[in-house]
């Protein structure tokens, strides 16, 4: 082989698909929806690969409207994504001290 | 050290950000700031991304991420927590779509290179991350349409169906194989088109019950898709971290079927489960003359009022009448009165597993008392008032010993093993799945007819008055 880098992604890629796996194997019902949304923002890193895209500047005015599409559509990603799993988890509170 | 080491160092960082975020996510008392180490991460990433030598324009980078953010942020800060399955289909339908531009720009700059043909890591991965990208976005926004009721919540089918999606799959593939190994983008755009009747044909048949597995797939679907973008670009981050939400969001997907004893395969194909259209217009069937015991709010009231223990099982119904506040309040009213409170929350109650949880810390019921279905189970022969609020099939006895009820091996709570039964209703009309439920006949069962939001408000009223 001679794609070094190809291997290493390859190596990265499968590590990753066994921590991804780990890492949540202990979850409670009650946060699988707030973790599919959490999940759901941290896929928005596509936004990296539309930054690139976009900012190279190349392959002209085609690439330019879809690259700023992948924009908007990966910020939109972003952004809302942590912040509508942020407010389902501001409400998760335990029952106030003094009723315990 | 070099820019490129510092952005790959940065990249580093938030990975080990997104892997403890997603570690914290999973308990509950560290959910939120896990939700934050993520966050950060993120920023982490864009930030270095934003210095890379490759990035030489910004001027509409910011723009985007200007508009990107005033209509994320405004979305994410007027949803309803009712509507929030179909807000996260949306942003997951977006990050699919952003995933699959990315790859046909890439594919486009190609082209406008002069490259004649892809050699093998760019050619499977623009090829996955296009059309995987496309199914994602496509399929989310039908989930959109199904969830907020803007289509039919009952599965649509239609002649062949299989047939034609085979076919259609087949031509994807050929096409994907043909436009990789001689560039041609009359060939690669007519591609995506497919790719996108795919994603629509895929869900239209799967009835608006089974949404949240489908989001659930289609999320890990999206992560699989940046991921593949980052094999294109060469770039760390979009690997790791689109990776991982394909490996924790496939392992999500089965957890949340399992809750239902269905098969993924089962929820994929099987065009089961109608939505609230079938649900609300079927008819009371073999049951129809049947009689059930009508009680008045007082007569609960008294019931509750002098119970020892009462759990109370909320379903989707006490969600979309808004009942939850009236409950927690009828809740510390018991209390008050030392009568021992719980909530018994079905592993899919609501619309999401865990979806009803949020409802009910969104009404500052402390999440100490909700009790999850293994653990509650047991207790209900010691209970003497179950009150089902807006829940069905998931208290239907049938699951449990009927072997030719649709619903047959679903787990469900176990309620009939209480001394009493309240069932707070609309009416007799049959749940999600279409289907009759014994328990509404059961001689210990009463049935509070009204609005969800109405029963509750007289019930703190009658329980006030005791």
């Amino acid at each position: 082989m001679e794609d070094v880098a190809l291997v290493t992604q390859l190596t990265v890629f499968a590590l990753a698909v066994f921590v991804g796996f780990e890492v949540i194997s202990k979850v409670p019902t009650m946060l699988h929806t707030p973790l599919m949304s959490g999940t759901n923002a941290i896929h928005g890193i596509v936004i990296v690969g539309a930054i690139v895209v976009l900012g190279a500047d190349r392959g002209g005015t085609l690439a330019a409207v879809f690259g700023f599409i992948a924009v908007v559509f990966g910020t939109i990603n972003v952004v809302g994504g942590f912040l509508v799993t942020d407010r389902m988890l501001q409400m998760f509170r335990r029952r106030p001290a003094e009723k315990r | 050290m070099s820019r490129d080491d510092a952005i790959r160092l940065a990249y580093l960082a938030a990975a080990v950000l997104f892997i403890l975020g997603l570690k914290y996510l999973s308990a509950p008392r560290t959910a939120r700031r896990g939700n934050v180490f993520a966050a950060v991460g993120m920023l982490l990433a864009i930030v270095a991304t934003l210095v890379d030598a490759r990035v030489v324009s910004f001027g509409l980078i910011a723009a985007g991420i200007g508009v990107g953010t005033v209509i994320g942020a405004f979305s994410a800060q007027r949803v309803k927590m009712t509507a929030i399955p179909q807000m996260v289909a949306l942003f997951n339908g977006v990050g699919g779509g952003a995933a699959a531009l990315v790859a046909a720009s890439e594919y486009h700059v190609l082209a406008g290179d002069g490259v004649t043909s892809l050699d093998g890591k760019i050619a499977v991965s623009v090829m996955f991350s296009a059309v995987v990208g496309s199914v994602s976005f496509a399929g989310s926004l039908v989930a959109f349409g199904k969830l907020q009721e803007l289509l039919p919540g009952r599965p649509i089918t239609w002649p062949a169906q299989k047939l034609v999606n085979a076919a259609a799959v087949v031509a994807i593939l050929t096409l994907a194989v043909v436009s990789a190994t001689s560039v041609d983008q009359a060939l690669f755009f007519p591609m995506l088109g497919l790719a996108l009747l795919i994603g629509v044909a895929a869900v239209l048949p799967i009835g608006g019950a089974d949404m949240p597995v489908v989001i659930s797939l289609l999320n890990s679907f999206t992560g699989l898709a940046a991921a593949a973008t980052g094999f294109v670009l060469g770039n760390d981050a979009l690997i790791i971290a689109g990776t991982l939400v394909g490996a924790s969001g496939t392992l999500l997907t089965q957890m949340m079927s399992r809750a239902m004893n269905r098969s993924l395969a089962n929820v994929l194909f099987g065009a089961f489960g109608g939505g609230p259209a079938a649900g609300a217009s079927a008819k009371a069937g073999t049951n129809g003359d049947r009689p059930v015991r009508d009680v008045s709010a007082t007569d609960v009231a008294v019931l509750l009022g002098y119970a020892r223990r009462v759990v109370f099982v909320p379903g989707y119904g006490l969600a979309v009448a808004q009942a939850q506040h009236g409950v927690r309040e009828l809740a510390e009213l018991l209390e008050k009165r030392g009568v021992d409170v719980k909530y018994a929350i079905h592993p899919v109650a609501g619309r999401m597993p865990g979806h009803m949880n949020v409802l009910l810390a969104e009404a500052d019921v402390p999440y100490d008392q909700l009790w999850e279905m293994e653990q509650i189970n047991p207790e209900f022969v010691q209970t003497d008032a179950v009150v089902v609020i807006g829940a069905n099939d998931v208290v239907n006895p049938a699951a449990r010993d009927d072997p030719s009820s649709p619903l047959y091996g679903m787990p469900i709570l176990e309620v009939d093993r209480a001394e009493h039964v309240v069932v707070l209703k609309r009416s007799m009309a049959t749940g999600f799945a279409g289907i009759d439920n014994d328990l509404f006949y059961d001689p210990k069962t009463m049935m509070l007819f009204g609005d969800a939001k109405g029963s509750v408000i007289k019930l703190v009223q009658a329980v006030g008055a005791l």
